[in-house]
């Protein structure tokens, strides 16, 4: 019986979460940050990294710009059309792809080890050449506005959509980073090249590469292709208005005819991912609506009542303030009856907090799952990025257990009561 | 490094199969039942879903309220799947912790409690799940090309059941299921990652040569009769997109023909990864109906895919139509690709081309110990491991000639139903 076989035996750090010593960090004289970490395993590499460039740099009008702008690179070049782009990867079985989020624009790619140099040209390429042809540009805004179609009859997005409204409200998180069907018919083909021009650059981006191909070689393969970009010209990202704080419960209703379930959300803010609180607040959230099948919100929504398939609560934290949402999918009908048990369950979350034993289960679980979520090249390039982005430290996941074994059941509660107050909560509802 | 695997077969009929993998302190345990929705006639549809749920429900080893915690406190990922030919539950522990996996296994292949309560309970999560997959315009078409395709064949109904019945099954029903079909020999257990082979056996003998095998009923049999024409369908619903999906009914997985129509299909609509677990996902845009359809603007997206059976299947594809385009426009260049396909000669190259991507996905999916796991067992689901273990080597031996001929037999409209989902409008208020 014949198995395919990886190219190297167990490197030395099979057992070992990445740290210090078996992860690269180099900064260009440009300033792009490079993270590498080796992994022979399989023969398969993956990149990702982003740029400093988001959502929030679009006007109100424009909304959805530099989604558009990302969606975009790979429409042609001034050296390759699209097809010719595609031809390049698809052949070797490689992948890239951009979007964007409020603050970054951000990309994926994976490709077998051989094919590093051409995944990286490509990627300059597309990043610092691209033609934005006319007729490509439209039928990308064709596909947009059927994705923004299919987001309007989608009763789980359009819950969290409201949601977030109702949240920042005055805030700039409260614009969908996708837009609106308006403002993507308003951007011009020079709008997505101007946007490029002006907010993309090599300041603050990072990139990280993690598979089989020595740090050295991976290196030197990005300063081949992007060693030399400048923009003298790149703005600094746009700081952030704070959030101001509900002052009494909001509930928002969006009506889609024909649909069999009504998908609804309930929360607060939440910490940023550098607060101090984060740790206990995450661990909190686990035990509220993660942990086992879905935590506490699980338990009452579709354990004991029977009401939801999908009931959880998820922490959004980023650069800025985050959320702290409840979700569940339900009949139509029962919509408040499902609202009234989540309030119910975050009334005694914010009012006895949580048990040194369930505190103890999540505190074993974010640890122990940990080899399982940096198990692929993906997971790991994932986890570079996120100590980079939030400056967490190379030893960041090394120092991770006793970091989650410090957090106290006290801890959870004061971030639970800082962020959840039950008679000031957004609730958003989207169904028939 | 990856050892090649090891089979033994329980003297009480439960099929082992065993894969050191040791690049990560991993193990993943798949226990496997070769019962799934195609065993099912009218009335009962959905009990091999609804009892797997009740898998979850517990047992007096392990009752709900610590199976729903023990694996999440070990760090492990764990879940379950129903699909058309199986059931499949799966662990993945740290490595250390292995075990707890095999005794949650061995513990509900027999001793689940099935409570009234529960059943009740779970009647109305099932129909809640349900009825989250019919906001889904694709879900709708979809159920009414399965229901156009297989007249006779369980194929037809969705693995979720139909309302009706999800209304109506009782905790008998389930529990019958359960019993009659939960037995050791009609299971396959399939665990892969960092442990010692000899070891591993020795523990699976101790925890699960106790159980005795049972008396399976015989699969359900209701071959297909052949099509005796093109079907068309339209289901109309809310929203302002239309889609189209197109299924062709082509051969069980284990048929030489299956592998040249993978083929074909990443010819056609884009190479489509094995992997359902981690890495993969090469995008389509060079593939013939992305470039005949999508670039000539008369649809946004084209996908298709292929599922490896027990039974004849369906090759399905599915366009979502230009905004600004009427469906008809879109099907009619997709029928001028088929043509092209079927008529043209077709290039070394482009075949050569698609079994390197294939070989690339193959590579992706070696990261992850789950989706090793997975083929371990899947594979002798609807053929044998040797099946996965054969795979590429097989698709290296199909030629252009293969492909153009399966494109003849099997993409003429006379074998293939087509459903389009007509949207009412309807904005968001």
């Amino acid at each position: 019986m014949s198995t395919r076989r990886a190219p190297h035996s167990a490197p030395a750090n099979r057992h070992s979460l990445p740290g210090p010593d078996d992860i690269t960090r180099l900064v260009l004289p440009n300033g792009i940050t490079v993270l590498c970490r080796v992994n022979f395993n399989s023969p398969s590499i993956f990149v990702s990294g982003y740029l400093q460039a988001g959502g929030l740099c679009d006007p109100d009008e424009k909304l959805g710009l530099a989604d558009f702008t990302a969606s975009a690179l790979m429409r042609g070049t001034e050296k390759h059309d699209t097809q010719q782009i595609f031809d390049a990867l698809e052949s070797c079985g490689a992948s890239l792809s951009f979007g964007a989020g409020a603050h970054t624009t951000g990309f994926g790619a994976h490709s077998l080890a051989e094919d590093l140099p051409l995944l990286l040209d490509l990627l300059a390429e597309t990043l610092l050449q691209p033609s934005f042809p006319d007729e490509q540009v439209e039928k990308l805004r064709a596909q947009l506005l059927t994705g923004l179609a299919l987001r309007a009859q989608d009763t789980a997005d359009m819950a969290s959509l409201t949601f977030d409204q109702i949240l920042f409200a005055g805030h700039p998180y409260a614009r969908p980073d996708d837009g609106w069907p308006e403002t993507i018919q308003a951007v011009t083909r020079a709008d997505l090249a101007d946007f490029r021009a002006r907010h993309y650059g090599p300041r603050g981006m990072v990139i990280a590469i993690v598979g089989a191909v020595e740090p050295k070689a991976a290196v030197g393969q990005v300063e081949r292709v992007l060693g030399g970009w400048r923009n003298p010209s790149q703005p600094e990202p746009p700081a952030l208005p704070p959030l101001a704080p509900l002052k009494k419960t909001i509930t928002r209703k969006v009506t889609i005819a024909g649909k069999s379930q009504s998908d609804l959300v309930v929360g607060t803010s939440g910490p940023a991912r550098c607060d101090p609180g984060f740790l206990a607040a995450s661990l909190g959230n686990s035990i509220l609506g993660q942990f086992g099948l879905m935590g506490r919100i699980g338990e009452v929504v579709r354990e004991k009542t029977g009401l939801a398939y999908s009931a959880y609560s998820t922490l959004n934290s980023g650069i800025g303030p985050g959320s702290w949402e409840v979700s569940a999918g339900v009949n139509p009908r029962n919509v408040g009856k499902a609202e009234k048990l989540i309030r119910r369950e975050i009334e005694r979350f914010v009012e006895k907090g949580v048990t040194e034993e369930e505190l103890a289960d999540s505190q074993a679980n974010f640890i122990g799952r940990l080899p399982l979520s940096l198990e692929s090249n993906a997971g790991v390039a994932g986890a570079l990025l996120h100590i980079e982005r939030f400056g967490l430290g190379l030893d960041y996941y090394r120092r991770y257990p006793d970091l989650i074994r410090a957090v106290t059941p006290a801890q959870v509660l004061e971030t639970a009561r800082r962020h959840f107050r039950p008679e000031a909560l957004a609730v958003a509802v989207a169904g028939p | 490094m990856t050892k090649p695997y090891s089979q033994h077969t329980l003297p009480n009929g439960l099929n082992v199969l065993l894969k050191e993998i040791h690049t990560a302190p991993i193990v993943s345990t798949w226990m496997w039942y070769r019962v799934g929705s195609r065993d099912e006639t009218p009335g009962r549809t959905g009990v091999s879903h609804w009892t797997e749920h009740m898998q979850f429900k517990g047992t007096p080893q392990f009752p709900a309220s610590i199976l729903d915690k023990i694996i999440a406190r070990e760090g492990g990922a764990w879940n379950a799947f129903t699909y058309l030919d199986w059931t499949t539950y799966f662990e993945t522990l740290p490595a250390d912790k292995f075990d707890l996996g095999l005794r949650i296994e061995a513990d509900r292949m027999t001793n689940s409690t099935f409570d009234p309560k529960e059943v009740e309970s779970e009647r109305t999560v099932i129909i809640s799940e349900r009825e989250g997959s019919e906001n889904e315009p694709m879900f709708k078409l979809s159920e009414a090309v399965h229901m156009a395709a297989f007249r006779v064949h369980a194929y037809h109904h969705e693995v979720i059941g139909d309302l009706a019945d999800l209304r109506t099954i009782t905790r008998d029903d389930l529990h019958r299921h359960y019993r009659a079909y939960y037995v050791p020999n009609n299971a396959v257990l399939a665990v892969a990652g960092d442990f010692e082979t000899g070891a591993m056996l020795e523990r699976i003998r101790a925890l699960y040569e106790p159980i005795p095998a049972g008396a399976v009923p015989p699969r359900l049999e209701r071959p297909e009769p052949p099509a005796s024409g093109e079907h068309r369908l339209t289901v109309e619903g809310p929203g302002e997109t239309t889609f189209i999906e197109i299924g062709y009914r082509v051969p069980a997985g284990s048929e030489a023909d299956f592998l040249t129509l993978t083929v074909l299909d990443s010819l056609l609509a884009g190479p489509n990864s094995l992997n359902m677990f981690g890495g993969g996902g090469i995008s389509n845009r060079t593939s013939r109906l992305y470039r005949a359809l999508v670039e000539k603007e008369l649809a946004v997206s084209v996908h298709g895919g292929l599922t490896a059976t027990i039974d004849p299947y369906l090759y399905l594809l599915t366009i979502i139509v230009h905004p600004q385009r009427k469906p008809e426009e879109a099907l009619a260049a997709f029928d001028a690709e088929i043509e092209r396909i079927q008529n043209e000669r077709i290039g070394e190259a482009e075949i050569a081309r698609a079994i390197k991507q294939a070989r690339a996905n193959f590579a992706y999916g070696t990261e992850s110990i789950t989706n090793q796991a997975f083929w371990l067992g899947h594979a002798e689901m609807f053929a044998d491991y040797g099946w996965f273990l054969t795979y590429l080597d097989r698709l290296a031996k199909v030629t252009p000639a293969k492909v153009q001929k399966a494109a003849q037999v099997y993409l003429r409209p006379q074998n293939r139903v087509v459903g389009t989902y007509l949207p009412t409008g309807g904005a968001p208020k």
